[in-house]
């Protein structure tokens, strides 16, 4: 399997504070890959210099083979990435359906689009009946819904997602994750970034774990999920 | 009763130039949170521009109406402003676009000191007159008379004002301005290229500002090098009465603030008795500003601070 994403000896820094150290890691086309990691190991981090929202100081990214590493944001997307970031970031005041439309600024096939909003909307009819409603005014599951239905509009070839978890009641947790695997299944490559390793680890195909900025594990989830390491750091035992 | 009518009529005019200066200023804080002080200076280059191709043809004495010969220096004023307004962003602004508030609000000043004294050497210090070239026709309405130039002038700005709109709320890139100006990082995400949208909107604002210098120049039958200074500041009040960043806010400020003034400037001689006069009238337009920053900083449709996303 060709990778799609490579991520070679990657560092981020903060003025003089180092929040990624040489992490290197893949994503094949069409694995379910997850990252788990504590509260600032530096997982945000890595995935807004994936995007080009921080400067990377160190390394290099190659989507699809070629270079990505200090491309602006736009031009990242463009190629076929999409994020999903931390805390949603959704445009509270623009309705449902402008924020959909946002996600597919970059396409220009409105036939496909439209068939992809319908289908945005099967997977989450709550946001159908809330389309003409303001963003802002949704509840946070419901932002997570809209922040994903987001990225896919862009119909990505790799999706990242920033913690789709946090802050949400297990019974939407439940509903996000499911949603993961029934998009993974569709054939989108998924990067998937959680505190919730369990629940990580239990949809994903493989996985890497971080701690102060550093990859320090990876291996399947399967066998993650029954390493002793993992389960005393990251299941609670 | 006719004063009132006719300061109305002679307020929604004058309002309707400073919204559609204003629009520029709130257009621009709407995305990088950044007072351009130097959009005044730009109305100021637009009236200039039109005013030296006007005086060219005129002085050729070309046998066009008038109508033709303003629209000639109109339609040389708009990229020559759109052209000198995204040449302040990518010189004067971008390189700060990381630094504190106060450097780019300090370069703004600087830039406006700037364009006035370029101005000054380019056009000289003397008041340039505006050619009467233009109809004289009066209609009158009520007790009250309103010019043709009067009509031309709040016809095109509503016109130019429901395009503008028309622009950012039914287009995918005045979608693409909105998000950028709720939040840059995450319109960037969706492949908005945030550089080229910023650019855009101070082309936009600067094509605005030029108009607005034509009509004023138009209306007051002068143009001058300090012209921009005094409209600038005004125009911002109207931004900050109606909610800085606030389109909807911009137009109605502006609006508003032409009716005071004009209201303010009728009327003050019998408020006084006679002790001020009409001369006043700026007077208002700071009156204003201080009462909206000291009772409702947010200003009338604005947002309250801290809510933006
Ligand atoms: N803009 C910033 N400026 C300075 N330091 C930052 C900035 N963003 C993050 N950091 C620091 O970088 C480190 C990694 O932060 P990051 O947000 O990447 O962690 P994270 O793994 O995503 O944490 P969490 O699980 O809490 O979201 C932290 O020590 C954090 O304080
Ligand atoms: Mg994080």
């Amino acid at each position: 399997m060709a990778s799609l994403l490579e991520v070679h000896d990657l560092s981020v820094a903060y003025g003089g504070v180092k929040a990624v150290t040489g992490a290197s890691f893949y994503v094949a086309a069409g694995e379910l890959v997850c990252l788990i990691g504590a509260n600032g190991a530096g997982k945000s981090s890595l995935l807004k210099a994936l995007t080009g929202m921080v400067h990377v100081s160190h390394g290099t990214t190659k989507f699809q083979g070629k270079a990505i590493t200090h491309l602006a944001s736009h031009d990242i997307v463009a190629r076929g990435i999409a994020l999903v970031p931390e805390g949603r970031g959704v445009f509270s005041r623009m309705t449902v359906e402008e924020n959909l439309a946002m996600g597919a600024y970059t396409r220009q096939d409105q036939a496909e689009i439209a068939a992809d909003l319908a289908q945005i909307f099967e997977l989450f009819p709550r946001l159908f009946e809330r389309r003409r409603q303001a963003a802002g005014t949704l509840s946070g599951g419901e932002q997570q819904m809209l922040a994903i239905g987001r990225a896919l509009m862009s119909r990505p070839k790799l999706l990242l997602l920033d913690e789709p978890s946090m802050g949400l009641a297990p019974l939407m947790v439940q509903k996000i994750f499911e949603t993961l695997r029934a998009v993974s299944k569709k054939g989108v490559t998924i990067f998937l970034v959680e505190q919730n390793a369990k629940l990580a680890l239990e949809i994903s195909h493989r996985g890497y774990v971080m701690e102060s900025g550093k990859i320090i594990l990876t291996d399947t989830s399967a066998a993650l999920a029954i390493n002793p390491e993992v389960r005393r750091a990251y299941l609670g035992e | 009763m006719d004063t009132f009518l006719q300061q109305l009529i002679n307020g929604l005019v004058l309002g309707s130039v400073y919204a559609l200066v204003a629009l520029g200023y709130t257009m621009v804080y709407g995305i990088l949170e950044l007072i351009n002080f130097a959009h005044g200076e730009v109305t100021m280059i637009g009236a200039m521009v039109a005013l030296t191709v006007i005086g060219a043809l005129v002085g050729a004495h070309v046998d066009l109406p008038g109508i033709v010969i303003v629209l000639a220096g109109v339609l040389a004023a708009i990229p020559a402003c759109m052209l000198l307004g995204f040449t302040i962003e990518r010189v004067a602004y971008r390189p700060l676009r990381n630094a504190p508030r106060l450097a780019p609000l300090i370069t703004a000043i600087g830039v406006s000191i700037l364009l006035q004294n370029l101005a000054m050497i380019i056009w000289g210090r003397q008041y340039i007159s505006f050619p009467p070239i233009l109809p004289r026709t009066t209609y009158h309405l009520g007790g009250a008379t309103i010019s043709v130039l009067q009509i031309f002038i709040l016809v095109l700005s509503l016109v130019i004002m429901a395009a503008l709109v028309a622009l950012v709320q039914k287009t995918k890139l005045g979608r693409a301005m909105r998000a950028t100006a709720q939040a840059p990082q995450v319109a960037g995400l969706m492949g908005v290229n945030i550089n080229s949208i910023i650019s855009l909107t101070f082309i936009i604002g600067s094509a605005l500002a030029a108009v607005a210098g034509v009509m004023v120049s138009a209306y007051y039958g002068v143009a001058h090098y300090y012209m921009g200074f005094l409209l600038g500041l005004k125009a911002f009040t109207a931004a900050v009465l109606g909610g800085i960043g606030n389109l909807a806010g911009a137009m109605l400020g502006g609006l508003l603030l032409g009716v005071i003034e004009s209201m303010g400037a009728g009327y003050i001689g019998d408020i006084t008795g006679g002790f001020m006069g009409s001369n006043y009238q700026d007077v208002f337009a700071f009156f204003v500003l201080i009462l909206v920053l000291v009772l409702r900083p947010s200003g009338l449709l604005g947002e309250r601070v801290g809510e933006r996303a």
